[in-house]
């Protein structure tokens, strides 16, 4: 075989032709074979036919070798393409392994960003975005008594003004047509603390009780056992229990066996039936931060008279809305009251979707958590931009000898890509690693008091967003430098030696005008911090009415088979053992601590006519003598309760000074006589007012009532001692054991953490935006080193010829740090005004801050200066020790 | 070109043994395939035209053979096959193959009497 010569091979000069390859072989063929006949002796003409004839089907064959030509011809510029991927990819590798810094800078910038969006994505997702963990749960509805009372009064007089009694419950149930069924369960969860004895150590035991029909309604269905049947839920029914997952794990190791067996709740033994599955987390949905332990029937008879107890959840009907039931419950209510004389309302209800009760009060919170992260995604991809921008120009001359040796616009910006699509794919598997490990830790902190948290983890969905960004932003910070890059003329990049020129100035117009904007949102993201951030302080600054610190408190049981003429001498005893040991200053006893569970009784001032409708109610807590010394609260007059103050003395109440100023305004109560739950009552004392609900609201009228005259619900003691808890948890234990054996192994907490536990969502919040905000900062700060770096590399002959001429040191380093300031100050500006109109978005976040607090913004003016300052100095240093004559030789 | 023996019909599949076998010896362009077909087995297969090219084309696709064009003996453009080292792994083991085959069938058909184990 011949080569074929130079000149025959422009017969495919514009690219393979398989049709024609097909014609000419199958032309050859037939050629060949006619001049073999011919040279056998056949005429020409002849020849030809014979040829055509002996080779048969010519059209056929040529049919299949023109699709066989196609096909082969597809496959080879498929894995050409390929092919040049893979080089594209093994060549951006090599560039980047050979600036590692660059690389490692990037992936990491990319990866916090990326990280940071993908852990919001899944609480986000989680809390607000995904329907509650239940089948069908949009059909689900909270029902919240009290429409028609003040809203202030309902915040004050607490649960007891939003729950129903069972009576209403019923009624309602009976009655409305909106939903397939009512369910309630008793939040005053006092009422459903357990001991658990008879499985070694005593435990203590949350429970709640459900109706017969709770878990029906949210339709959810036991992982072992069955629910609660019919005669479990009545008055002198079998007892009966169904265990949590978690409870299950812990006590029983997750052995079904316990299934059918009885355990010992608090003396009285009672059949475990049913295990509910590790999906359902009563706490999480209902109350966070509590932990259900067993779940008991709620029987009506017992609750019937013990005033309002239930809390209700709905299933609506397929089809009927909020609005509708809504709509039904404004006119039955009222009917339903006219039957029932005794209600003291008509428990007119506002009807809520149930996710929106659980999640509602966080959308605000979350949708600025949102932005927030999208402004580091923004200040990301800004960042990286101006990283590659550098990074571009310093390679235009690469791009330039590879483009004159014939790399098409095309394959340029494709490698270009691939090198962007490298960085990115590295920073968002980093990313996703990081949030991962974020969205574990966080689903496991107990401590942080909001719904849901234990739901999160980065799902399918969450991945499906990291995605999507990391796409976004590989086509945001790539494209506009790769545009840049190889839109530019060739011959001027060849020529152009980099300094001076017109294409390096527009690069370093773009360069800083992305500064300003990184500056501009790094502003904002410091603004909703700072203002996040001083409000945390200011409700930590709040005057709580009492000392969390240096006081620790435990749950204890005793045993007074609800005499209260034996609970008298039973406490006085236990508080007596426990101020004998050694570091003990004060003790004290109350039957539910402050930021915690609350109930209501009525409460009005003796003598007092009051309007009809008038909310007659105060918080009650139930105390020993020294709860007040113990806990630190301010007696402003009269005098604590005494061990005298028994069953068969005066009945005696304190009231707090917002009480004071309801039922006695501008009078002294000290003295006078109340009506608590209708019974006359004398005030022997006035406390300070105690933050009772939350550190953020004030409290409303509260009332404190002796052990020894009133029912409590369970025993909280609180200990004033400078010795950490630790060191006295055991001693403690004991003292409590050798007058109950039965007093579970509860632990010993400083009063403190009932505190942090109450400003949890807030401190939870204000972590995750000042590390956002940080991180910004970080980011715009490396912006302006980035960007003046560059302008002292580019102007070190300029700098070196201004020196040569006489420009002292301190002149050029000035020069170059305002330069920096320049750019800082003009995205302050920028900042400035877009973060006024954020803060206005976020001021009902805030506590005790404007949201033009002048503080907040002069210390993010401060900051950021100081900080472009910092990142403008480092580059000015440079630039002063630049040696004259050195720099001019290098030209 | 007339002959008097009755060509012999290709056994499936012998087809793509036979052309890989001819570009043994080096590059060929189809119809001198053909040509080195017939003379080796003295015109007793005939290896008709029409199939050869679509035959040729698919060991192509197939990678077994590779095909450039050149210029034949008598200066016309010609597209020339070669043996890839695919191809010439692939030749190797299907005569191995044919060789096992062409010999159990010749040991059966040799036979001159019944086999022992017939009987019982």
């Amino acid at each position: 075989m011949a080569r074929i010569p130079m000149w025959r091979r422009y017969a495919r000069l514009f690219g393979a032709d398989p049709r024609a390859d097909v014609d000419d072989e199958l032309q050859f063929h037939l050629q060949a074979k006619t001049d073999d006949l011919i040279a056998q002796g056949l005429k020409p003409e002849t020849a030809r036919r014979e040829a055509e004839r002996q080779f048969g089907d010519i059209r056929a064959v040529r049919q299949t070798g023109r699709q066989l030509g196609r096909e082969h011809e597809q496959t080879r510029q498929r894995r050409e393409y390929w092919l040049e991927c893979i080089q594209d990819v093994r060549y951006a590798l090599r560039t980047l392994r050979k600036d590692r810094s660059f690389a490692i800078v990037a992936v990491l910038i990319l990866g916090l960003g990326i990280a940071a969006n993908t852990a919001v994505f899944s609480i986000v997702n989680t809390v607000l975005l995904r329907p509650l963990p239940f089948p069908d749960a949009h059909q689900l509805a909270w029902l919240a008594s009290g429409k028609k009372l003040n809203a202030r009064l309902v915040q004050a007089a607490g649960l007891s003004a939003v729950t129903y009694r069972v009576s209403a419950y019923e009624e309602f149930q009976r009655h409305n047509q909106s939903f397939e069924s009512v369910a309630s369960y008793n939040p005053f969860f006092g009422n459903s603390e357990y001991t658990l004895t008879g499985r070694g150590e005593p435990q203590p035991i949350d429970g709640v009780m459900v109706s017969e029909n709770f878990f029906q309604t949210l339709r959810v269905q036991p992982a072992h056992g069955r629910l609660f049947r019919h005669e479990e839920c009545q008055k002198g029914g079998p007892p009966a229990v169904l265990l949590s997952d978690a409870f299950w794990q812990r006590q029983f190791a997750g052995d079904p066996a316990i299934v059918g067996q009885a355990i010992i709740l608090s003396n009285q033994p009672a059949t475990v039936v049913g295990i509910l599955p590790p999906t359902f987390d009563f706490g999480s949905v209902f109350s966070p931060g509590l932990k259900i332990d067993v779940y008991v029937p709620a029987v009506m008879d017992v609750l019937r008279n013990w005033g309002n107890t239930l809390a209700l959840v709905g299933r609506l009907k397929p089809g009927v809305s909020v609005a509708q039931a809504q709509a039904e419950a404004d006119v039955l209510f009222p009917r339903l009251k006219s039957a029932h004389q005794d209600w003291w309302t008509d428990y007119s209800s506002t009807i809520i979707g149930l996710k929106e009760f659980v999640t509602g009060k966080l959308r605000r919170s979350l949708l600025v958590l949102w932005s927030a992260v999208g402004l580091i995604l923004l200040i990301v991809c800004v960042n990286l931009s101006n990283l590659l921008i550098a990074r571009a120009v310093k390679r235009s001359k690469e791009f330039a000898v590879r483009s004159a040796l014939g790399a098409g616009r095309a394959r340029l910006f494709r490698q270009w890509l691939a090198e962007s699509l490298i960085l990115a794919s590295a920073g968002a598997i980093l990313g996703v690693v990081l949030a991962w490990a974020l969205t574990i830790y966080l689903a496991r902190q107990g401590s942080i008091v909001l719904p849901l948290l234990i739901h999160v983890r980065v799902d399918a969905a969450a991945l499906g967003w990291t995605l999507a960004i990391t796409i976004l932003i590989t086509l945001l910070f790539g494209f506009v430098p790769a545009l840049k890059l190889t839109a530019g003329n060739l011959q001027d990049c060849l020529k152009d030696s980099g300094q001076g020129v017109s294409a390096g100035r527009q690069h370093q117009r773009l360069r800083s005008g992305m500064v300003i904007a990184e500056v501009a949102l790094a502003c904002v993201l410091l603004a909703g911090a700072g203002l996040l951030l001083r409000s945390f302080l200011n409700v930590l600054a709040v005057d709580l009415g009492f000392e969390p610190s240096h006081a620790a408190t435990i749950k204890i049981d005793y045993d007074d088979g609800n005499n209260p003429a034996r609970r008298g001498p039973i406490l006085e005893e236990i508080l007596r053992r426990i101020h004998s040991i050694p570091g003990i200053e004060a003790a004290g006893v109350t039957d539910m601590l402050p930021l915690g569970r609350n109930r209501s009784w009525g409460f009005s001032a003796k003598g007092k006519s009051y309007a009809k409708d008038e909310i007659l109610s105060a918080t009650v807590r139930i105390v020993t003598p020294g709860y007040l010394e113990a806990m630190g609260m301010r007696l402003r007059s009269g005098r604590d309760f005494s061990w005298r103050d028994s069953t068969k003395s005066e009945h005696v109440v304190i009231v707090n000074q917002a009480a004071a100023r309801r039922f006695w305004p501008g009078e002294d109560p000290v003295g006078r006589i109340s009506f608590v739950d209708g019974a006359d009552t004398r005030v022997i004392g006035v406390i300070s007012d105690v933050r009772e609900h939350s550190l953020e609201t004030s409290a409303g009228p509260e009332i404190y009532l002796p052990v020894t005259q009133a029912g409590p619900e369970g025993g909280e003691l609180v200990i004033r001692t400078k010795l950490p808890p630790e060191v006295l948890a055991a001693t403690v234990m004991k003292a409590l054991r050798s007058l109950n054996p039965n007093q579970p192994a509860a632990t010993l907490q400083p009063l403190r953490q009932i505190v942090d536990r109450s400003v949890s969502p807030r401190r939870f919040f204000v972590l995750l935006v000042s590390s956002f905000a940080a991180l910004g900062l970080i980011l715009a700060s490396l912006g302006i080193y980035g960007v003046i770096s560059y302008t002292v590399a580019r102007q070190t002959q300029e700098i070196g010829i201004r020196m040569a001429l006489g420009a002292t040191a301190r002149l050029v380093q000035f020069g170059i740090l305002s330069k920096a300031l320049r750019l800082a100050l003009a995205g302050m500006a920028l900042g400035t005004i877009a973060s006024f109109v954020a803060a206005q978005w976020i001021a009902s976040l805030l506590f005790g801050a404007e949201p033009a607090d002048p503080a907040t913004f002069a210390a993010i003016v401060l900051l950021l200066t100081a900080v472009a300052l910092l990142a403008g100095y480092l580059p000015a240093r440079r630039a002063a020790r630049i040696e004259p004559m050195i720099a001019l030789r290098n030209a | 070109m007339s002959s008097d023996k009755t060509p012999l019909d290709l056994v499936r599949g012998t087809l793509d043994v036979l052309i890989l076998k001819a570009l043994v010896w080096g590059p060929l362009h189809g119809y001198a395939i053909t040509g080195l077909i017939r003379r080796q087995t003295d015109d007793a297969l005939l290896v008709e035209e029409g199939t050869l090219y679509p035959a040729l084309w698919r060991l192509e696709s197939k990678g077994l053979v590779e095909a450039e064009w050149g210029l034949s003996e008598n200066n016309r453009k010609a597209k020339f096959y070669r043996l890839t080292s695919d191809g010439r792994r692939h030749l190797r083991q299907e005569t191995r193959t044919w060789e096992a085959y062409a010999a159990a069938v010749a040991k059966v058909l040799g036979a001159s009497q019944p086999p022992v184990e017939g009987e019982g």
